[in-house]
């Protein structure tokens, strides 16, 4: 089935020759020249930073064939993270040679426009981010070699090639090229066999989705006529539908194959163990970079490709991001590890760029945007920060192993905190203006019951976020027993208790610390019966400047406007 | 006033920098400054902490001598912030947030100068500063989002000050704390959205979160928007207050916290949500307001007698002294939603009123708390006998709370009830029963604790300190003062509140609003001889869209209008 839609689309793109396409499907000069598809000319610039992540990956094998094995510990970090900048740079020098065109390249496969550009840079800082917080954990647990970072630039290649692309067909093969190398990132840590568990699921579940995701492609060519989004949309714009059926039946299941990309409620059930088993920096890869380049393929198809039928997925969304925004929040209270609650807690963050997603407007595709960059930042830092206190061999991810962080590592909590702050929306960080933005587009449509809920999510899901920050802050013993809570200053930032607290310890004691309390307080409370580990946690210096670059950034984009201009720019869709 | 509308004045800035600007920025600095003391160190982080509590009541007494008493916000300073969003810092003060904003000042350096402090220093004075910076921003916010950036801003300090320095069950008050003020944000910022977007086809199709421009456009929208909108803006306020539905994390968070975090949770942050449904809710939608006055009065009226009865049964002297709070919040609302001039700033007079004595009596429950560790009345008592000077402060704080007249307390209570009577006679009749009521709990309270026979650890109690005394001072004074002469308070409040029901008014016609005239009492001469709708007016409007830069000239004739019987009809005025 693979192969005939495959080849259905090559023949209609033969047969329609369409070279290079304007918005309105005029012929647009310059990039390319001829309409004869056989003889394709190819306009690299539109897929520069794809071709430098490709590149980049080639290159990195090559170097390590040539050298001898271990010889250069540090070399292949920093060869990824140059490559990942060098993206950097073409996407800069993208944004400003495309201009406000939006125009199709290469067979009309590829389209280079402000939004594709945009996410070559989303997908270049994240491979930057990542590489750089990625060599310490990878030396620790001893799994350093080339193969983790040519990993991380090809799941780049393929992020960047499913925002590029201007059809369903590129969009596909972007989604597996990313998707392949994360299921070997997922399965990366040989000894841990949840690894091997995480990459075997992910992959399983992930090989489902995208034959769903084929078999809404072919339906969605067989309602249409065509695999190409402007193709697609000036179909839909110029004729209507009687029997309708199998284009909803094919969008449908192109939401589902999207939907499990970026982790939305009812497809998200990989993602706790996924999210738990697989590295932890290339936990918060995967999280930045699956859901950027997901949602990018959603937004083109459904607002770009589909706007036409916006009556009908647009109620389909509404009830996805219900669903992710609640369930999302709700599970991850119930969580004991932090990796698992960090990944429903990137489910429910899936569901605010599902409410800017189902806004349907520029505003709400700049809402969604602004979200993934800002996102991109807070969980790659996040996950770094639970890669350092885990130990060596992950020894430790449960809510004990970051008590008392604040005490030990003041500045490394600190940047947790700003990380949760941001993840919960509270004001002065990106977070906030993320949700700010969506809702707000939200808002605009009218849609006043999902504003809401998505505002009440995020009330729940403070209540993890917070109870992360309070066990950071928390000193030792504190809520456990009277002994330490009598003591007076133990130093840091935690509190032995003032003068009235202290009154209230001496006889409240007994029913605070030795009875369960049924209460939030007493779930807090029966975690903190452990000791916290003494051993001092190293902060490379590789991790405590992509931290710091986090941490200013999520700050910086939460109280200054040029991310959402930038946002904002990217968001005409074809 | 003259044409310029009742919400479009703006008086002039008379100093050369922006002042407010200062106010907020300075305790942010100091906060930044606290945090970057040396852990080790923590006597110099409490004296920079300190300092800059000092200095930003330095300022805020430089601002109280500079502000005029006239109607409309002084000293605005303006910067484009989100500029794609019509978002701006602009911030303003007016005779309504004046006093809030000096009260603030003043609670906030005793809460931090005052209780002994146990545990770090540097993080206690660096979440109070962030607090105090952001209470007091939303104070000053002329823009609905920076107004909504400082007032869900304050959750993130106020609930570290509640978990790090509580009590057994800090942390799950601040939780709750936490979490409730969030999810009662939610229906706010969806309602703001809705306000903003709604009006956004009226200003050329730019969004915008002015408050003074919001407060033009909103005029305009269906009233079933207006309503809805207000009703949103409502839960958010009320569950900050709190008002009664939505009150049950109040005793926890202000039992748990500790005396400072108590004193400032109960003195500052409930005047957000007085202030705000004023500001925000009177303010831009005085037709929702009006509409939905009485599901609000009755409310406050509920919580009045609920609270006092509830308060009446509490065992603990702390808990006592949190659940009196919900009928001072009530009382509030109560004032706020009379609608008349008496009402309205009587409720901004016992938000200030409050602050000072509810701040006081959290401070003495600490003192005592330090003395004799319980709290529970059965373990307290007769304590008068070793202790007098304690005792007489902390009757003279109670004494306030009852509403003895010739305290500051009975000034508000008593324009609050006298204001509802003329609006709502059987509100008014109901909430009375409040003023026997407290004085049943107060006083009980201070008996049981300071009277009858001093068993065991009550017979030596130390009496209080020269140090202890000169932190609670300045509160007692204030309470002294503001009992003895309310005129200087009155005189700057009373042309923001007659603008204020000048807008109202003039949104609603049918409403009738009596006003203060002169300080005296009395009832207005019918609204459309005096009270000019210069909303409507092409010269309000220009005045108001233009940008005010911190030293733009005066409004025309800003200073007008805080007398209403004075006042001839507007020129424009009337046109609707």
């Amino acid at each position: 089935m693979i192969q005939s839609v495959l080849f259905a689309g090559v023949g209609h793109l033969a047969q329609s020759g369409s070279g290079c396409l304007g918005p309105n499907g005029t012929s647009i000069t310059g990039l390319c020249t001829s309409d004869n598809s056989l003889h394709m000319p190819v306009a690299y610039r539109s897929i520069l930073p794809m071709l430098v992540l490709f590149i980049g990956a080639l290159v990195l094998l090559l170097v390590s064939a040539l050298l001898s094995k271990r010889s250069r510990p540090g070399l292949y970090p920093v060869l990824s993270t140059a490559v990942g900048l060098a993206a950097l740079v073409a996407s800069v020098w993208e944004w400003y040679d495309v201009g406000n065109r939006g125009v199709s390249t290469i067979g009309g496969q590829i389209f280079y426009d402000r939004f594709s550009v945009f996410f070559g840079v989303v997908v270049s800082v994240t491979v930057v981010l990542a590489s750089l917080v990625s060599d310490s954990y990878l030396r620790r647990e001893g799994l350093d070699g080339v193969e983790a970072y040519a990993l991380i630039l090809l799941a780049g290649t393929g992020a960047v090639l499913m925002a590029e692309a201007a059809g369903l067909i590129m969009l596909f093969l972007g989604l597996e090229i990313m998707s392949i190398a994360l299921y070997v990132m997922a399965a990366y840590h040989r000894r841990r066999t949840e690894s091997g568990e995480a990459g075997f699921k992910y992959f399983i579940l992930g090989s489902f989705s995208s034959a769903i995701f084929l078999y809404g492609v072919a339906l969605t060519y067989g309602a249409t006529g065509s695999t190409r989004f402007q193709d697609i949309a000036g179909y839909l714009a110029r004729n209507t539908l009687v029997h309708d059926g199998v284009l909803l039946a094919g969008m449908a299941l192109l939401i589902v194959g999207l939907g499990f990309k970026v982790a939305a409620v009812p497809f998200h059930f990989w993602t706790p163990d996924v999210y738990q088993g697989s590295p932890t920096p290339f936990t918060g890869y995967m999280a930045a970079l699956a859901k950027a380049a997901g949602f990018a393929g959603l937004l083109r198809t459904l607002t770009g490709a589909l706007s036409s039928q916006q009556a009908n997925w647009r109620p389909v969304i509404w009830l996805i991001a219900v669903l992710t925004l609640l369930i999302g929040s709700v599970m991850a209270i119930a969580q004991r590890d932090l990796k698992r609650m960090m990944a429903y807690s990137s489910i429910s963050q899936a569901g605010y760029v599902l409410v800017g997603l189902q806004a349907g407007s520029a505003a709400g595709t700049a809402g969604s945007l602004f979200y993934l960059f800002t996102y991109a930042f807070v969980i790659v830092g996040t996950f770094a920060v639970l890669g350092l206190i885990q130990g060596p061999g992950e020894a430790r991810n449960d809510l004990g192993a970051i008590r008392g962080l604040a005490r030990r590592r003041p500045g490394l909590a600190m940047a947790m905190l700003v990380f949760l702050l941001a993840q919960a929306g509270v004001p002065l960080t990106s977070g906030f203006l993320a949700k700010f933005y969506v809702i707000e587009a939200s808002v605009q449509r009218g849609q006043y019951p999902l504003a809401i809920i998505a505002m009440l999510a995020a009330a729940i899901a403070a209540f993890f976020y917070l109870r992360i920050a309070l066990l950071m802050y928390a000193g030792e013993g504190e809520a456990a027993g009277p002994a330490p809570a009598l003591e007076p200053a133990g130093g840091g930032a935690e509190a032995a208790g003032e003068a009235a607290g202290e009154a209230f310890v001496a006889d409240g004691a007994l029913t605070a610390g030795l009875q369960p309390v049924p209460s939030l307080d007493g779930a807090t409370a029966t975690l903190t019966w452990e000791p916290p580990p003494e051993e001092r946690i190293a902060i490379p210096p590789a991790v405590a400047a992509t931290l710091a670059i986090c941490v200013v950034f999520t700050i910086a984009a939460g109280v200054s406007s040029p991310i959402i201009d930038f946002a904002r720019h990217a968001t005409a869709m074809i | 006033m003259g044409s310029v509308g009742t919400v479009g004045s703006v008086a002039a800035s008379t100093l050369g920098f922006p002042i407010l600007t200062v106010i907020v920025f300075l305790p942010l600095g100091g906060a930044i400054l606290t945090a970057l003391v040396p852990a080790s160190d923590d006597g110099l982080a409490r004296r920079v902490g300190l300092l800059a509590a000092v200095a930003e009541v330095g300022f805020v007494a430089y601002l109280l001598v500079a502000f005029k008493p006239v109607a409309g916000f002084q000293f605005v300073s303006q910067q484009p912030w989100i500029g794609s969003f019509g978002i701006a810092w602009k911030v303003g003060v007016d005779g309504i947030s004046l006093f809030l904003v000096a009260v603030s000042a003043l609670l906030f350096l005793v809460a931090m100068a005052g209780p002994p402090l146990r545990g770090s220093a540097r993080a206690f004075m660096t979440w109070m500063l962030l607090l105090e910076a952001a209470c007091i921003g939303a104070f000053l916010s002329m823009d609905l989002f920076l107004f909504f950036v400082m007032f869900e801003v304050t959750l993130v300090p106020a609930y570290f000050l509640v978990a790090g320095w509580g009590g057994p069950r800090r942390n799950y008050a601040a939780m709750k704390f936490f979490i409730y003020t969030f999810a009662g944000s939610a229906f706010f910022f969806v309602a703001l959205l809705s306000l903003v977007f709604l009006t956004a086809p009226a200003h050329h199709g730019h969004a915008t979160f002015d408050l003074i421009t919001l407060t033009r456009l909103a005029g305009g929208l269906p009233h079933a928007d207006q309503v809805l909108i207000f009703a949103g803006f409502a839960v958010g306020f009320a569950v900050k207050a709190p008002l009664v539905p939505f009150h049950s994390w109040l005793p926890d968070a202000y039992t748990e916290a500790s005396t400072g975090g108590s004193m400032v949770l109960a003195g500052v942050m409930f005047a957000l949500g007085g202030y705000g449904i004023l500001r925000l809710g009177v303010f831009i939608l005085p037709r929702g307001a009006s509409d939905l006055a009485p599901v609000l009065l009755t409310l406050a009226v509920v919580g009045i007698t609920y609270g006092a009865v509830v308060t009446i049964m509490q065992r603990d002297l702390k808990r006592l002294v949190a659940y009196s709070a919900i009928v001072s919040v009530a009382f509030v609302v109560l004032g706020e939603f009379a609608f008349s001039a008496q009402g309205v700033a009587g409720g901004v007079l016992q938000m200030v009123n409050e602050s000072l004595t509810i701040g006081a009596l959290f401070y003495m429950v600490g003192v005592v708390a330090e003395r004799r560790g319980a709290l529970r009345f059965s373990e307290l008592g007769g304590i008068q006998k070793s202790a007098p000077i304690l005792a007489a402060v902390f009757l003279a704080v109670v004494l306030s709370a009852v509403g003895l007249p010739g305290l500051n307390g009975f000034v508000s209570e008593f324009l609050v009830l006298a204001g509802t009577f003329v609006t709502h006679r059987w509100w008014a009749v109901v909430a009375t029963t409040a003023i026997i009521t407290g004085v049943i709990y107060f006083l009980w309270a201070y008996q049981r604790v300071f009277h009858g026979p001093a068993r065991a650890a009550n017979a030596a109690v130390r009496e209080m300190s020269w140090g202890e005394i000169a932190a609670v001072a300045p509160l007692l004074a204030g309470i002294a003062f503001l009992g003895v002469y309310p005129a200087p308070l009155l005189d700057r409040l009373t042309p923001s509140v007659d603008h204020l029901l000048a807008h109202v008014q003039s949104a609603d016609p049918a409403a009738h609003v009596p006003r203060i005239s002169g300080g005296a009492l009395s009832y207005s001469v019918p609204a459309d001889q005096n009270v000019d709708s210069g909303l409507q007016t092409p010269a309000g409007a220009g005045a108001t869209a233009a940008p005010v830069g911190a030293g733009a000239p005066a409004g025309a004739g800003s200073g007008a209008a805080s007398s209403a019987s004075a006042v001839p009809a507007a020129p424009s005025g009337g046109t609707r």
